[in-house]
C-alpha cells in the first residue's frame, strides 16, 4: 500500500464523516420545509445547543452517552418550545417573514448561550471507548471515533428511512407534503404533528452538533457554517427529499474535504509551492459552490427535487 | 348596457366564410401524459380567422391542460403549436405573447397591488416593442395611458381605474385580464372562463364584447357558462378524457350523440 | 403632500440634523455614527430594490458589500504601496481617488450579481434565499484563504481615500458625499418605481404568469434589478470600507447579509426610505442597547421578533398607514 493510496483512503472516510453529519443537519432542515414549508435558519442554532448540552453534561457527569442522551433532549425541547412560541406562526406567512424571524432567533440563541457560558469554547472528550485508530481492510489506520460516527450516521439514516416509508407518523408525514387539508381532513392532529415533525430535527441536529462536538471546539457561531452548508446540500439534492438530502451531503462532504487536500497537490505540479497552496486552498474553499452551480445549471429543482 | 336578458341573446354567428380561411391558431397531433394520466390524446385544434371556437368538457377533462400548452406554461410531450402557420411549440409564454397570443386565466393572474389602470398599462408596456425603460414616468399621461384606458373604457371598467385590483370583484378582474389581453392587439385570444363570477348583466355585456371582438382576433373559449357558448361560439370542441370527441357548429354538437352521452348528459 | 414623503423628509432631515449638530457640539465620534448609518442604508436601499420590488429574498448581499469593500481595499493598498495591480496582461495601477473606486465597486458588483443572479434566478423561492446565502459564503470562505490581501487578517489602508476638493478626513466633510449619495440612490430608486422597469418589475413580482401573457421575460427583468441591487450595495461596502479604512472576510459574513436584511424589514419592506429609518434604529440600538449590556443581540433579537409577528409593514408602515396604490 503506497502513501497517496492510504492518504486517499483517509481522506475519503473524512469526507464520508463530514457528509454524515451534514446529512443530519439536512434531513431535520428539508423534513421541516417539505412538511410544514418553512425556512429556519435557526436550525444551527439546535446544533449548537446539543453541543453545549453534551459538553456541559459530559463535564458535569463525566459519561459520553448521558452527554448525547442530553444533548438530544435539550435540541428537541428547544425545537418543540420554538416551533410552539413562534414558528407555527409563521408557516402561512412568507419566506421573507420566516427568514427574518428565525435569523432574530439567532440572535437571541446565540447571544444567550455566550451570556451563560462565556465567550471561550469549550472541550467534549472523546469517549474512551472510542478513542484511537482502529487497523481497516488494506492496512489502513483510521480514527475509530470518525468511524463511529459514519456507523451512527448511517444507523440514524436507516432509522429515518423506516419511520418515514414503514410508520403511521411517516405515512402522515408523506401526507402532509402533499396536502395539508388532507390530512386535516383525515382527523391528524395537524399542530401536533407539526410539532413532532419539528422536534425530530431538531434532536437531529443537536446528534450532529454533540457527535462533531468531540472533534472539534464547542463555541457560540458554530452552528451557522454548517447550517449554509446544509443549505448547499439541500438544494444539491432537491427540497423536500430526505434521499436528495443524503446523496447530496455525501458530494458535499467528499467534494469538500477532498478538494482542499487534493487541489494544493494538484497546483503544486506546475506552480511554486506558496502559490500553489495559496491558489489550492483559495479555490478548494470554493469547490462545493461550484459544484452546487453546475447542479443548478443542469437541474434547477436539484438531483432529486420535483420537476417542474 | 343592455337589459340582463343573457338568455335570449342572438348575436349573429359569423360561420358563413368558415372554410375559406387558414387557421389563425392551430394544434397538431398533441399529447401529454401525467403518470397514467392522458390529459391531451392527439390534440388537432383550429381557430380560424373571425370566429369563436368554444372548447367545452366536463371538469377534469383536460381543457386546463389543453391551455396551458397552447399559451406556452406546459411542454407537450409531442405534436406542434402553430400561430399563423408559425411553429411555436418551443417558445415560451413570454415569447408566444409577444409573437401574437392574448390569453386571459381562470383564476385570475392580475398584479393585485396595482391599480387597475397599471395593469392595463402593463399590457400596452408589452406589447410595444423595444425594452423597458428605466427613467421615463410611465404612469403620465401619454400614449400608452390612453391606449390603457381605452381597453378598460371596452370591457367597461373606465371608471374602476383608478382602483386597486385587488379591491375590485372578482367578474372585474376578468374583465380586467380581457382589457389587458385587448391592449397587446393580440392575432389570437385564449380566453378560460371569461364569464366565471359574472353575474346576469356582467355575462350579458360580455357576450357583446367577445361578439365583437371575434372581427379583430378570433377567440378560443373554454367555457362552462353554456347559455354564453350557445350564443357565441360558431364552432365548438368537446374534450373528454383529453380527447376531442366531436367539433362541429353549435348545431352539430346539439345534436351529437357521443356528446349528449359524455357531457351534456352529465350535466342533466 | 403624502403623509410617508413627509415622514421621509423628516428622517432625512433628522439623518443630516444629527451630525451637524454634532459639529457644533465638538462630538465626532456622532458623525461617525450618523455616517455609518447612512452607508448602511445606502446598502440597505440596494437589497430593498430586490427584496422590495422585485421580491426576491437575497440573502447574500454581503457579498456585494464585500466586494465592494475589497474593491477599496485591493486599490487603496496598491495605491499605498506604489505597486501596479497585473491581472494577466493587464496592469494596473491603485488608487486613492473616491470616484474611481466607487466605480470599480460598482462595476465588480455588477458582474457578481450578473453571475449570481443568472445562476439564482433558475430557482425561486427558499432555493434563491439559500443560493444566494451560499454564495455570500463563497466569497467569505475565499477571501479568507486568499493571503494576497491579508486572509483572515484583513487588509488596512492608513489614510482615507480623497475627494476631488474635499477633505475627507474632516468627519463632516466624509459624511456629505456619503449623505449626497445616499440621496442620489434614493431618488434613483424613487425614479424607478414609476418607470416602465418599475411597473414590469413589481408586476414580476405579484404575478410572475401576468407578465409573461403581456410578453415580457420576468427573468430578465429580475436580473436587471438584481444587478443594479448589487452596484447599490457594492458601492456602499466601498464607502464602509473607507469609513473603517479596513476591509477584512467579515463584511462577507451572513450576519452582514442578515443585518442588511434586518434594515430593510425593521424599516418596512418596498418603502423607499424604510432601509434609512431601518439602519438610523439599528446604530441607535447598537449605541444604546451596546452600552448597557455586551450582549444586546438578545434585545435586538427580541425586538425583531415582534415587528416580525406584530408590526408587519414595518416603522414607516406604523407611521405612515398602509401603503396606497402609488402610480
Amino acid at each position: 500500500m503506497t502513501m497517496t493510496t492510504a492518504l486517499l483512503a483517509e481522506q475519503v472516510l473524512n469526507g464520508i464523516q463530514f457528509g454524515i453529519m451534514l446529512f443530519l443537519m439536512a434531513a431535520g432542515l428539508t423534513l421541516v420545509f417539505g412538511v410544514m414549508g418553512l425556512i429556519n435558519l435557526a436550525h444551527g442554532s439546535l446544533f449548537m445547543i446539543g453541543a453545549f448540552a453534551a459538553a456541559a453534561v459530559a463535564g458535569a457527569t463525566g459519561s459520553f452517552a448521558i452527554a448525547l442522551v442530553a444533548a438530544l433532549a435539550a435540541a428537541a425541547a428547544a425545537g418543540a418550545l420554538m416551533e410552539i412560541l413562534v414558528l407555527r406562526r409563521l408557516y402561512t406567512r412568507d419566506h421573507l417573514d420566516q427568514v427574518l424571524a428565525t435569523f432574530a432567533l439567532i440572535l437571541i440563541f446565540s447571544e444567550g448561550t455566550r451570556a451563560v457560558f462565556g465567550s471561550f469554547p469549550l472541550f467534549l472528550n472523546i469517549p474512551d471507548a472510542l478513542s484511537g485508530t482502529i487497523i481497516l481492510p488494506g492496512g489502513i489506520q483510521y480514527s475509530l471515533y470518525r468511524l463511529s460516527l459514519i456507523g451512527i450516521g448511517l444507523l440514524v439514516a436507516f432509522g429515518l428511512y423506516l419511520l418515514i416509508t414503514k410508520t403511521r407518523l411517516g405515512i402522515q408525514v408523506r401526507a402532509g407534503e402533499n396536502d395539508r387539508e388532507m390530512i386535516a381532513a383525515l382527523g391528524v392532529d395537524i399542530s401536533k404533528l407539526y410539532t413532532i415533525v419539528f422536534a425530530l430535527g431538531a434532536a437531529l441536529a443537536g446528534l450532529a452538533g454533540a457527535l462533531v462536538g468531540a472533534i472539534q471546539s464547542v463555541q457560540v457561531g458554530m452552528g451557522e457554517p454548517v447550517l449554509i452548508l446544509a443549505f448547499v446540500v439541500i438544494v444539491i439534492g432537491g427540497i423536500g427529499s430526505i434521499k436528495g438530502a443524503f446523496v447530496g451531503s455525501i458530494l458535499v462532504g467528499l467534494t469538500d474535504t477532498l478538494g482542499g487536500i487534493f487541489l494544493p497537490m494538484f497546483f503544486d505540479v506546475f506552480m511554486d509551492k506558496s502559490a500553489a497552496a495559496s491558489a489550492g486552498s483559495a479555490l478548494a474553499s470554493m469547490s462545493i459552490y461550484i459544484l452546487m452551480a453546475v447542479v443548478l445549471i443542469v437541474r434547477p429543482s436539484g438531483l432529486f427535487g420535483a420537476r417542474t | 348596457m343592455s337589459e340582463p336578458q343573457a338568455s335570449t341573446h342572438t348575436i349573429p354567428p359569423s360561420n358563413t366564410r368558415l372554410n375559406s380561411y387558414a387557421p389563425v391558431l392551430n394544434t397538431v397531433e398533441v399529447c401529454k401524459r401525467f403518470g397514467n394520466l392522458q390529459a391531451s390524446v392527439n390534440i388537432n385544434l383550429e381557430l380560424r380567422a373571425g370566429e369563436i371556437h368554444a372548447l367545452i368538457g366536463p371538469n377534469g377533462a383536460g381543457k386546463s391542460t389543453l391551455i396551458k400548452q397552447i399559451a406556452g406554461g406546459l411542454k407537450p410531450d409531442s405534436g406542434q403549436i402553430f400561430l399563423n402557420g408559425v411553429d411555436v411549440t418551443r417558445l415560451g409564454t413570454a415569447a408566444r405573447a409577444k409573437a401574437g397570443l392574448g390569453r386571459t386565466f381562470q383564476v385570475s393572474a392580475l398584479a393585485m397591488e396595482d391599480t387597475v389602470l397599471q395593469n392595463a398599462v402593463l399590457g400596452c408596456l408589452g406589447a410595444q416593442s423595444g425594452s423597458l425603460r428605466l427613467f421615463d414616468s410611465i404612469m403620465r399621461p401619454g400614449a400608452l395611458r390612453t391606449q390603457a384606458n381605452e381597453a378598460l373604457e371596452r370591457v367597461g371598467l373606465a371608471e374602476h381605474a383608478h382602483k386597486r385590483t385587488s379591491e375590485i370583484s372578482h367578474g372585474q378582474r376578468r374583465q380586467l385580464e380581457i382589457a389587458v389581453a385587448l391592449t397587446l392587439h393580440p392575432k389570437a385570444f385564449v380566453m378560460d372562463e371569461p364569464m366565471a363570477g359574472l353575474g346576469v348583466q356582467g355575462s350579458s355585456a360580455l357576450i357583446d364584447l367577445l361578439g365583437g371582438l371575434r372581427h379583430e382576433a378570433p377567440i378560443l373559449l373554454v367555457e362552462h357558462d353554456m347559455d354564453a357558448v350557445f350564443a357565441l361560439a360558431d364552432r365548438i370542441s368537446v374534450l373528454v378524457y383529453g380527447e376531442i370527441i366531436a367539433s362541429g357548429t353549435v348545431d352539430e354538437i346539439r345534436q351529437d350523440a357521443a356528446v349528449k352521452r359524455a357531457y351534456l348528459g352529465d350535466e342533466q | 403632500m403624502k403623509r410617508e414623503s413627509l415622514i421621509n423628509l423628516i428622517l432625512l432631515g433628522l439623518l443630516v440634523g444629527f451630525p451637524v449638530w454634532a459639529m457644533f457640539s465638538d462630538e465626532p465620534f456622532f458623525i461617525t455614527l450618523a455616517t455609518k448609518a447612512a452607508i448602511l442604508a445606502i446598502a440597505g436601499v440596494g437589497l430593498n430594490l430586490v427584496i422590495g420590488q422585485g421580491g426576491l429574498v437575497s440573502f447574500g448581499h454581503a457579498s456585494f458589500f464585500g466586494l465592494g469593500g475589497y474593491s477599496m481595499g485591493i486599490l487603496a493598498s496598491h495605491a499605498q504601496t506604489y505597486e501596479p495591480l497585473v491581472l494577466g496582461p493587464l496592469v494596473i495601477d491603485g488608487s486613492q481617488s473616491m470616484p474611481i473606486i466607487w466605480l470599480v465597486a460598482m462595476g465588480v458588483s455588477a458582474v457578481a450579481a450578473l453571475l449570481i443572479g443568472a445562476l439564482s434566478l433558475r430557482t425561486s423561492g427558499v432555493y434563491f434565499i439559500m443560493i444566494t446565502l451560499a454564495f455570500g459564503q463563497m466569497f467569505y470562505y475565499f477571501t479568507i484563504s486568499w493571503s494576497a490581501y491579508g486572509g483572515e487578517d484583513g487588509l488596512s489602508i492608513y489614510v482615507r481615500n480623497t475627494f476631488p476638493g474635499l477633505n475627507t478626513l474632516d468627519p463632516i466633510q466624509f459624511f456629505m458625499i456619503v449623505f449626497v449619495l445616499l440621496l442620489l440612490v434614493l431618488g434613483f430608486c424613487a425614479r424607478l418605481r414609476g418607470s416602465s422597469f418599475g411597473l414590469a418589475l413589481n408586476a414580476a413580482r405579484q404575478s410572475s404568469e401576468r407578465v409573461k401573457t403581456v410578453g415580457i421575460e420576468p427573468f430578465r427583468i429580475q436580473l436587471a434589478a438584481f444587478v443594479l441591487s448589487g452596484m447599490i450595495t457594492g458601492l456602499a461596502g466601498a464607502l464602509f470600507a473607507d469609513l473603517n479604512r479596513f476591509v477584512s472576510p467579515s463584511m462577507f459574513s451572513w450576519q452582514i447579509s442578515g443585518e442588511i436584511m434586518v434594515f430593510v424589514i425593521m424599516g418596512g419592506v418596498a418603502r423607499l426610505c424604510g432601509p434609512v429609518v431601518g439602519a438610523m434604529l439599528f446604530i441607535v440600538l447598537e449605541h444604546v442597547l451596546g452600552g448597557l449590556s455586551e450582549f444586546w443581540h438578545i434585545y435586538l433579537g427580541f425586538l425583531l421578533l415582534l415587528i416580525v409577528l406584530f408590526a408587519r409593514g414595518g416603522i414607516v408602515g406604523l407611521l405612515a398607514g398602509r401603503e396606497k396604490a402609488h402610480e
